[in-house]
């Protein structure tokens, strides 16, 4: 992880409040693995907001994010233009581990959870595995992305109002898909903590969101339990992913 | 000479410039951007007698040129910091501040005494300002009687030179900074956090898990010049300032109202160089307005 300076090169709403922002930095395009994610500032906030990376491109050496407005600093990021210059620490934290025994993956995304999965199943896709995605939303406006997963495989949409797709949550796609080896998760923790106990046997990964504040492990503001003894990893620093069963969700 | 050099009790410091307690953990994660020798001094997360889970989360909030936490003391207790933590920065040639909390006065006085065996650590802050616990901490920050009494209790129990770390969360500071000076402390560390709360539209419900939490950042920066300023006039051992500083002109601020020496909170999760970086270009500033040395500017705002 560094501090750098990533210039804006493009910028355009993809969904309802949802952005896609494309970043040049090489250091960043080159270093960052599934799941990591940029902590960057943002004029006139005392506190840095983590988003993931979605995808990077080593060529045009770019990195791209995807973030929901969601309060006044997504808001002003979604106000910054092409050739703006951002600046991040990054790429923070440890990404997805890659599973070298599972043949087919299924990646259970929900909401702005969905982008940091989009990053590893390409690189799955590069390493030959079969993919399966189901991906959550709010409704039809808040979807993205269905294109670019189904261009890695089998993709499920759902809507928690049924306006597009399935209706439900993304625990109720799980019967209408085959078996799979291993599942990779990003979004809120009650979809997490569901995903991970319908899927308990199972080999997964989970990666969290939570409100942080030095974004480098020293602060302690997003600590996750492990157990009920007073053990602890850091969603930062240790994360944000983790395997479902070293943390207490 | 260096014009940056500034004496203490116990502290042989190379500039004026720590990092605050409990924005800076242990070091670690900072050393992976810069030399931790840069540094006057480390102050490190407060300790306490035994472990500390901390508070449920969200634990932090952003706020207008500030923020609020509510950390809730988390760390690994005194033992484990000695054996884990404390031999990483002692390698440095960087004085070690240890930041000591507790719920009883036994408790101060095992933590003391456990850091003054080890003869690792250069001065104790005495953290009796925490407004996030529910035990301990605050009660001994907010009537001068129990503060004396923790001081005097704590430097008993070791050789360190002890800072008590006020709590801006009371009438009257002045009080208080004379309570503890009377009963030994050989320095002052000003101000803590001040607490807040924010509540949270969507939910309606206060946003942090803990309802309440310190406020910090530049937000409280007139509130601690303020403080130091008084407290100045009515005490004669050194104050350790802190509170919102974000550059090198901030530091020559606390440094007029009468502050010895500076710490730096906040603004390490903004820019985690930013230490580094105001100690770089504190002897321009130092110059620019007129001084020669830190020593020559202390107290030098306050009009008599």
């Amino acid at each position: 992880m560094k501090k750098e300076e990533l210039i804006v090169k493009d910028l355009k709403e993809i969904a309802l409040e949802t952005y896609e922002m494309v970043l040049e930095n090489s250091f960043v395009s080159m270093t960052a693995k599934p799941g990591q994610f940029l902590h960057l500032q943002l004029d006139g906030h005392m506190l840095r907001r983590p988003i993931s990376i979605a995808s990077v491109d080593k060529e045009k050496n770019t990195v791209t994010i995807l973030f929901k407005i969601n309060g006044s600093g997504t808001k002003h990021l979604a106000g910054y233009q092409p050739g703006y210059v951002l600046n991040a620490l990054g790429p923070a934290g440890n990404g997805f581990t890659l599973d070298s025994e599972s043949s087919t993956i299924l990646l259970i995304g929900g909401g702005i959870g969905v982008p940091p999965l989009y990053h590893l199943g390409k690189q799955l896709l590069d390493k030959q595995r079969k993919i399966i995605s189901i991906l959550g939303f709010q409704s039809k406006d808040y979807v993205f992305y269905e294109k670019e997963f189904q261009e890695l495989g089998e993709t499920h949409i759902v809507t928690n109002d049924g306006s597009y797709g399935t209706q439900g949550f993304v625990t109720d796609a799980l019967k209408n898909i085959g078996d799979f080896d291993s599942y990779y998760s990003c979004g809120p923790i009650p979809m997490l903590r569901s995903v991970s106990s319908n899927l308990e046997h199972k080999n997964g990964y989970i990666s969290l969101e939570e409100r942080m504040g030095c974004g480098v492990g020293a602060c302690f503001a997003c600590v996750i339990p492990t157990d009920n003894n007073g053990g602890y990893r850091k969603i930062c620093k240790d994360g944000p992913v983790f395997h479902h069963k070293e943390v207490s969700l | 000479m260096n014009p940056l050099h500034v004496e203490l009790p116990g502290l042989s410091l190379k500039n004026p410039i720590m990092p605050a307690s409990g924005c800076f953990g242990f070091g670690r994660e900072y050393s992976e951007f810069y030399d931790l020798n840069k540094l006057g001094a480390i102050i490190m997360k407060a300790a306490t007698g035994e472990s500390r889970f901390g508070n449920q989360t969200p634990r932090v909030a952003e706020t207008a040129s500030g923020m609020l936490n509510a950390i809730g003391l988390q760390n690994p207790g005194v033992e484990s910091i000695l054996e884990c933590e404390v031999p990483f920065l002692a390698d440095y040639e960087t004085p070690i501040i240890a930041n000591i909390a507790g719920s009883s006065l036994e408790e101060y006085e095992h933590v003391a005494r456990t850091f003054n065996q080890t003869g690792q650590v250069a001065a104790l802050e005495l953290n009796i300002s925490c407004p996030n616990v529910k035990e301990g901490g605050i009660q001994f920050g907010t009537d001068p009687v129990m503060a004396a009494r923790v001081t005097d209790r704590v430097k008993k129990a070791s050789d360190l030179p002890v800072y008590v770390k006020l709590s801006p969360n009371v009438t009257d500071i002045t009080a208080m900074a004379k309570a503890v000076e009377s009963a030994g402390a050989d320095g002052l560390s000003m101000i803590n956090t001040l607490t807040g709360m924010q509540i949270h539209l969507p939910s309606r419900k206060p946003l942090l898990a803990n309802k309440t939490g310190g406020l910090s950042g530049p937000a409280i920066k007139p509130v601690a010049i303020r403080m130091i300023y008084e407290v100045r006039q009515h005490v004669s051992i050194p104050i350790i300032g802190m509170g919102g500083i974000t550059n090198a002109e901030d530091v020559l601020e606390f440094l007029l109202a009468g502050a010895n020496a500076v710490a730096i909170g906040t603004a390490n999760f903004q820019n985690p160089f930013v230490c580094p970086e105001i100690i770089e270009v504190l002897p321009a500033v130092l110059e620019r307005y007129g001084f020669q040395s830190v020593q020559e500017v202390v107290g030098k705002g306050i009009l008599t």
